[in-house]
């Protein structure tokens, strides 16, 4: 009997290409994904990717090593500017690492299909992500061999933890999100790696792609609780993506400080992470297909939808950036006013205006069904809006904390040598491991790729 | 003693077969088998006659745990074992407790929900016998098995193969155990 293969159209209409090319059958989907793992060269593109990036981790492990050695006196950070890039760098990689959970999980909920070809890479990027997140509040303590102070255990100081301050709700927050994506990301490989176990050649391929795979046999009563488990996972996981940028922006609106002290930020964060997330999955997303010429399964359709997805969520921000110069407009706090002005007229002012044109001005190209549908245009865009993102909490953090209400209590801020050496070990060290990931393990999930093949095969649909 | 058969295996080539053949199978009696394919195929458990699964009640018991945890340490950390003034509140300001609450609760029922699942499902568990059959690591790509196992009553090595033949299957082997 003929094999079973993709039929001609998934969504055809409105002249949108399809989710998956046609053509595909079971064995070349599989084949498709599995092989850049265990079968292909190692692309002489990743070695020339890899080798900078695995440099700055070198940088950071140096950056971080002095840091420890002499103290965060080495950075920029003063009074009042205590927090700098540190937190900057913090807030903006826990943003970035919101795309992945929201592909996988809301997405899945709404039944989208086009989320399989991209959701296990967005998720890898999550962890890389968060990882680097994590870093900043611990080198940002002084001392950071006592962060197990933030955890409530019985301690002979007979000291707790302050669960009214949101700064210890992040600890949780972070922690809880960290967690239940790497879980997540698991669950959804298990099923995978027993392919990669299954189509190995070399001994010890298998036996490694054998252990993690926890001898998944596919069976039905297995796939059975797996689809529980996976849909419970991202029931789970919908309410922690919203609650962790809240959480987040909690550490700046429950204070007083001009700039921080608004109700707008938990939407606002939430969008804006969304947005930056977003950019960095097209960032990824756009090279790597090229590069391992995986065009058919990550089409042009998920480039436009989540192009769709950074320009809704940036009108939100361009929203909040709208309603805090309304609040200081109407509002009758002289503070809040002066920090409005400050923000476009003060020493960091072409800070803020490159904010304006990444993040509200250079998104609205995404308009342009042209732009939406040149990969090159849209990674332009995308690193704008990654940029923008950064700017954005420049402006939070430093912009507020520079003047508040004191001027005999005012201050500047420039970062240091080591505050960028850090910041850029952090993107080396984020690329390296995502690099790694899709060199060791299959980048889009093979087992829902040949399930939205079953879906859309002429069997089915004569049925 | 084990039995040195572990069962008979069939094979086919698409879900909507492997799926007539598991009716068939459960209508003739047998219920001691397992389907075996390279992606959820929907009804193909309830065809083997699973209408249930405890994952969801393992989530739910995990996140009351975690939620009333974290409450409930909150509460005796702030009334009972380091009561400080914070900002004029209430030792028991209970809004200050609720999203520490939520993070536990989605943790605990995340953990309970993973590691449930795979303990429902005996994993890990590396070896066993159906990755003796010939031919079974098609069914992480393209292939699609439907095993009987010796244990069932019904089990009778030519009669279940002479019904496994009429199935119109790929090819039916016997797996060792």
């Amino acid at each position: 009997m003929a094999e079973i293969r993709t039929g001609e159209l998934m969504n055809m209409k409105h002249g949108r290409p399809p989710v998956l090319m046609p053509g595909f059958s079971f064995g070349s989907v599989t084949d498709k994904i599995a092989n850049i793992v265990i079968a292909e060269r190692t692309p002489l593109a990743w070695w020339l990717t890899f080798l900078p990036c695995a440099m700055l981790v070198g940088v950071l492990g140096t950056a971080v090593t002095y840091l420890f050695y002499r103290g965060v006196g080495i950075w920029g950070i003063n009074i009042p500017i205590g927090w700098g890039f540190a937190i900057i760098n913090f807030v903006w990689w826990v943003g970035i690492g919101h795309a992945g959970t929201l592909i996988s999980a809301i997405l899945l909920l709404l039944k989208q299909t086009w989320r399989s070809s991209i959701n296990r890479f967005a998720e890898a990027m999550t962890l890389f992500a968060v990882m680097c997140a994590g870093m900043f509040p611990l080198l940002h303590m002084g001392r950071p061999w006592l962060a197990y102070w933030m955890f409530p255990y019985p301690s002979t100081m007979t000291v707790w933890p302050n669960f009214r301050s949101p700064l210890v709700w992040d600890v949780f927050a972070v922690s809880t999100y960290f967690t239940i994506s790497l879980l997540f990301w698991y669950v959804g490989l298990i099923p995978d790696l027993a392919t990669l176990r299954d189509s190995a050649v070399n001994r010890w391929t298998r036996m490694i792609y054998g252990l993690l795979a926890l001898g998944w046999r596919n069976s039905a009563r297995h796939w059975r609780r797996y689809e529980s488990a996976y849909m419970l996972l991202a029931g789970l996981a919908t309410p922690l993506v919203l609650s962790v940028h809240t959480v987040v922006s909690f550490d700046f609106s429950v204070a007083l400080v001009p700039g921080w002290h608004s109700t707008i930020f938990p939407p606002y964060f939430v969008a804006g992470a969304v947005f930056s997330g977003f950019a960095m999955v097209l960032i990824l997303a756009i090279p790597i297909r090229k590069l391992y010429g995986l065009e058919e399964l990550i089409t042009m359709r998920h480039l436009d939808n989540c192009a769709k997805v950074m320009l809704s969520t940036g009108l939100i921000v361009a929203y909040g950036y709208l309603m805090e110069a309304f609040f200081a407009w109407y509002g009758t706090s002289q503070y809040d006013k002066y920090l409005s002005w400050n923000r476009a007229h003060g020493p960091y002012a072409p800070v803020f205006w490159l904010l304006i044109l990444c993040n509200v001005l250079i998104p609205q190209l995404l308009w342009l069904r042209k732009v939406r549908y040149t990969p090159a245009l849209l990674f332009v865009v995308s690193v704008f809006v990654l940029m923008g993102m950064w700017f954005e909490r420049f402006v939070i953090i430093v912009i507020s904390l520079h003047r508040d209400f004191m001027p005999s209590s005012w201050g500047i801020y420039i970062p240091t040598r080591w505050d960028w050496a850090i910041f850029a070990g952090t993107l080396g060290f984020f690329m390296a491991a995502f690099l790694l990931f899709i060199r060791l393990l299959p980048m889009i999930t093979i087992f829902e790729m040949r399930m939205l093949v079953h879906e859309t095969s002429e069997e089915v649909k004569a049925s | 003693m084990t039995p040195p058969v572990y069962g008979l295996m069939a094979e086919f080539a698409t879900a909507a077969e492997l799926l007539q053949a598991t009716r068939r199978a459960y209508t003739e009696g047998y219920r001691r088998m397992d389907a075996y394919s390279p992606f959820p195929v929907p009804d193909l458990a309830e065809a083997l006659g699973v209408h249930s699964d405890r994952v969801a009640l393992l989530a739910l018991t995990g996140g009351l745990l975690g939620g009333s945890g974290a409450y409930g340490l909150q509460w005796w950390i702030n009334k009972i074992a380091y009561p400080i003034n914070i900002g004029g509140r209430p030792l028991h300001s209970w809004p200050s407790f609720i999203i520490v609450t939520f993070e536990m609760a989605v943790l605990f029922a995340g953990i309970a929900t993973v590691f449930g699942m795979l303990a429902l499902n005996g994993l890990p568990m590396p070896h066993h016998p159906t990755f003796n059959a010939p031919g079974f690591e098609g069914a992480s790509r393209d292939r699609f098995f439907l095993c009987i196992e010796a244990i069932d009553p019904r089990y009778d090595a030519a009669g279940t193969r002479a019904f496994l033949e009429g199935l119109n299957p790929a090819k039916v082997v016997e797996v060792a155990n």
